[in-house]
């Protein structure tokens, strides 16, 4: 506590959040906010996410699976200090939906999340114990890092478009390391970005690229303030049924890029649609066969080279070789697909 | 300063002691494991890869490389020794940057192909660090094979025989077995008596005996092997070396570089092999560089070689010039030998002609220039030498003035095959050896089993 008070001096113009995580008792909340309060931090944030140890005594990740918990916590934080108060949520359930509405419930001025993923990260292949390896044995731990950020992504967004939540700040985490990480977080609806395990991987230094990062993508776009760009991503993410099947897109290979490795055709080949040759006229060469090319995004993906490979929209009207039929310029859903079973019982 | 370095004529002790050992130390240092796992990430691992297409032994490349990153050296060595048992030598002598290296996709995009070359190494001397044999030997047929040289065809031949549970008998000329690969190549790209361990790494199989000092022709006739093997493999090499055509060549001083360089790596001090202090090297193929570059390590003044067409023509790899031209030899192009110039029957200078091409054919243009040199290196190419195989009672068919054979290796002679330099339309290449003697084997155990079955 001293420490804080001391830093919040040092760097008055800086924000200080306190993270917290205290038995899920009443009392004991009591007890820690004024402590709290007297170091003049701008705000707490409420650990519900800890798996490591603190959800045994009740803690951390006990509550954040638990929305009644997080509801009931939240309020006695509210109730009982004038400082914002953060939820800090956990990836480590179905829907994170559920969590973000109790805390919201509970009076929340933010969530922040994810934190971190239940994981075991490798098995001593000598010993057959889990690593890292304590007396013999292991435990899962929290999984951080890029390898997570599509999923806290997933979840950012989730909570931004949902209707009880909407408008709710939200705090991004997970694998933010290059300023395009946090400018990704914050178009999908996170109003701010946490770094932990870049800073812990490169030092805090990893932060100044950061900075200089979106200072210059939005400079170069002309954005003014984040404002510009907070939430801009939001509206675009849709559940599956509302995406448009009359969207018709091919890949395209740049031939002068191309370096000829042959990944697109064999990831093709052997586990999509076997659509990119490999020779033509005798000659090493990968090309998409229109005909075959359902548009997966596969080749995309395994390519090498940047921008070597494009998914090309087909334009309405232009004949889609694959079925025969031209792209049809009107928009339709899955919700009213003659395939689709629930539709026709919808419309008996 | 050596007392010696500028020494007139020809005259070991030009260097210090450090500076020889520096000059021959590993042109191209082992990868340790950080470096090799650094490396291997950079493979793609390409469908139909490029690299793995230009390997005449068709080495699986991804698939090694992978192995490589992911913890598995030795298994990556047996992806290697499957298509090429000598496949630690040719991690070192093959000119990779016109095989495999030069068609790495990353060569095309970044001009820095993925260094096979070096991570072939690593994997290969891993395993054999740990002497791990990857192939037991079938049950015995009772089949005797004798196999005329120990060099690259020969070994691959006979590894791959003895594999099939045939016993081998291999003949060999020179005292130590490996041919080019213990006689020929600069010494800096196979350091540490690197052919002879491979030698016993690779007969360690079982049921290889290698005849030293036998030579064909003079300890035993062609008729005789095939009166009493099942077949014969062979695989002798080229034992001549071309003229230069020029007046005088006879003079002291004027040498065969294929045998400046057998002598080279067999010099156990090399402070005590001669050299010259102004050196020609008369060429344009490896030989000729390995013998140009090395002449410069022993602490030849100047050296200098001279190729009678263009640079685009030469033989060497573009790698290789570079290295010549990186240890301070200069290369001239356009240039023919005319006269070599004595004195007291010594070697004083080599007057040349300069050449142009007239259409296809290459002629002197009447200029001359003339080179002071008191050491000079023939090395326009070697020839192979039929003779030894006269007295045999029947007669090879020759093509081009080597051996025909057919896409197995069989030679005209029943039961007889061949490969490495010795047969037509090789590259000479220790690697395409290799591939020769692998596959002239597989074609002797179908002929000798009845399509493979014993």
């Amino acid at each position: 506590m001293r420490e804080i008070k001391q830093v919040k001096k040092d760097w008055p113009d800086r924000a200080i959040v306190v993270s917290l995580m205290v038995p899920c008792v009443e009392e004991a909340w009591k007890a820690i906010l004024p402590v709290v309060e007297e170091t003049e931090a701008d705000g707490i944030e409420l650990n519900f996410g800890c798996p490591h140890g603190m959800s045994e005594r009740g803690m951390g990740a006990a509550v954040g699976q638990v929305p009644e918990y997080i509801e009931m916590v939240v309020r006695w934080c509210k109730q009982n200090t004038r400082m914002p108060v953060i939820t800090k949520l956990t990836p480590n359930i179905t829907d994170v939906r559920k969590p973000a509405r109790a805390a919201h419930a509970g009076g929340t001025d933010a969530v922040s999340l994810i934190n971190t993923i239940n994981s075991i990260t490798g098995v001593d292949l000598d010993s057959f114990a889990p690593q890292p390896t304590i007396d013999g044995k292991g435990s899962h731990g929290g999984y951080c890092g890029p390898a997570v950020k599509p999923i806290a992504m997933n979840m950012v967004a989730e909570i931004a478009r949902d209707p009880e939540t909407r408008g709710l700040p939200i705090s991004g985490i997970g694998g933010i390391t290059t300023w395009r990480d946090a400018a990704e977080f914050m178009a999908l609806g996170a109003g701010n970005v946490q770094v932990c395990t870049a800073a812990m991987t490169y030092g805090f230094k990893i932060v100044q690229e950061m900075i200089a990062g979106l200072e210059n993508w939005m400079d170069e776009k002309g954005h003014a303030s984040l404002n510009d760009i907070v939430g801009r991503a939001t509206p675009n993410v849709t559940d599956w049924q509302y995406l448009n099947l009359n969207y018709v897109a091919k890949a395209r290979i740049d031939q002068d890029a191309c370096i000829k490795c042959g990944r697109c055709h064999i990831a093709c080949e052997d586990t999509s649609h076997q659509a990119i040759t490999s020779m033509v006229d005798g000659v090493r060469h990968f090309e998409v066969i229109e005909a075959e090319c359902v548009g997966c995004n596969l080749c995309v993906n395994v390519c090498p080279v940047e921008n070597c490979i494009t998914m090309e929209p087909l334009a309405a009207g232009v004949m889609d070789q694959r079925t025969g039929r031209p792209v049809s310029p009107v928009y339709a859903n899955w919700t009213t697909h003659p395939n689709n079973p629930m539709a026709k019982v919808a419309a008996e | 300063m050596p007392e010696g370095q500028f020494r007139e004529g020809i005259a070991g002790g030009r260097l210090s002691a450090d500076q020889y050992a520096d000059n021959f130390s590993d042109l191209h240092p082992p990868l340790d494991h950080h470096e090799a796992l650094v490396e291997s990430d950079r493979c793609y691992f390409c469908y139909d890869a490029p690299c793995m297409n230009a390997c005449p032994t068709s080495i699986d490349i991804p698939l090694f490389i992978r192995q490589i990153s992911t913890g598995n050296p030795i298994g990556s060595a047996k992806t290697i020794f499957d298509q090429n048992i000598l496949g630690g030598m040719c991690a070192r002598v093959c000119p990779t940057e016109t095989l495999c290296e030069e068609v790495c996709v990353r060569e095309v995009a970044e001009g820095k192909p993925v260094q096979i070359g070096r991570l072939q190494r690593y994997a290969t001397d891993v395993a054999m660090g740990e002497n791990k044999q990857f192939y037991p030997r079938a049950e015995p047929t009772g089949k005797t094979i004798a196999v005329v040289g120990a060099g690259p065809a020969g070994l691959a031949a006979a590894h791959r025989l003895a594999r099939h549970g045939h016993d081998v008998t291999i003949l060999e000329a020179r005292a130590k077995a490996g041919g080019l690969n213990e006689y020929g190549i600069a010494a800096y790209k196979s350091v540490d008596d690197f052919a002879q361990a491979e030698v016993n790494y690779v007969t360690a199989i079982g049921g290889i005996d290698i005849q030293n000092g036998k030579a064909l022709g003079r300890d035993y006739q062609l008729s005789d092997l095939i009166r009493n093997y099942d077949a014969v493999f062979l695989g002798m090499g080229l034992g001549g070396v071309n003229a230069l055509r020029a007046d005088g060549e006879e003079a002291d001083g004027v040498i065969n570089a294929v045998e400046f360089i057998a002598e080279l790596r067999q010099a156990s001090d090399l402070s005590g092999l001669p050299v010259g202090r102004r050196v020609v090297v008369i060429g344009g193929g490896m030989t000729a560089i390995d013998a140009a570059v090395q002449s410069k390590l022993l602490g030849a003044e100047e050296v200098t070689i001279c190729y009678r067409r263009g640079q685009e023509h030469m033989n060497a790899s573009e790698f290789e010039q570079d290295l010549a031209a990186a240890n301070g030899v200069s290369i001239r192009h356009w240039l023919q030998p005319k006269r070599v110039i004595a004195e007291g029957g010594k070697v004083t200078a080599v007057e040349l002609e300069y050449t142009a091409l007239n259409g296809d054919r290459l002629a002197g243009t009447g200029e001359t220039l003339t080179l002071v040199a008191d050491q000079v290196f023939k090395a326009i190419g070697q020839s192979f030498v039929p003779v030894a195989l006269n007295g045999s009672g029947a007669s090879i068919d020759l093509e081009a003035g080597r051996i025909k054979v057919d896409a197995e290796g069989r030679t005209s002679l029943a039961r007889v095959w061949a490969g490495g330099d010795c047969i037509f339309g090789g590259d000479d290449l220790t690697v395409s050896a290799v591939a020769q003697g692998r596959d002239a084997a597989e074609s002797i155990n179908r002929a000798l089993t009845s399509n493979g079955r014993a």
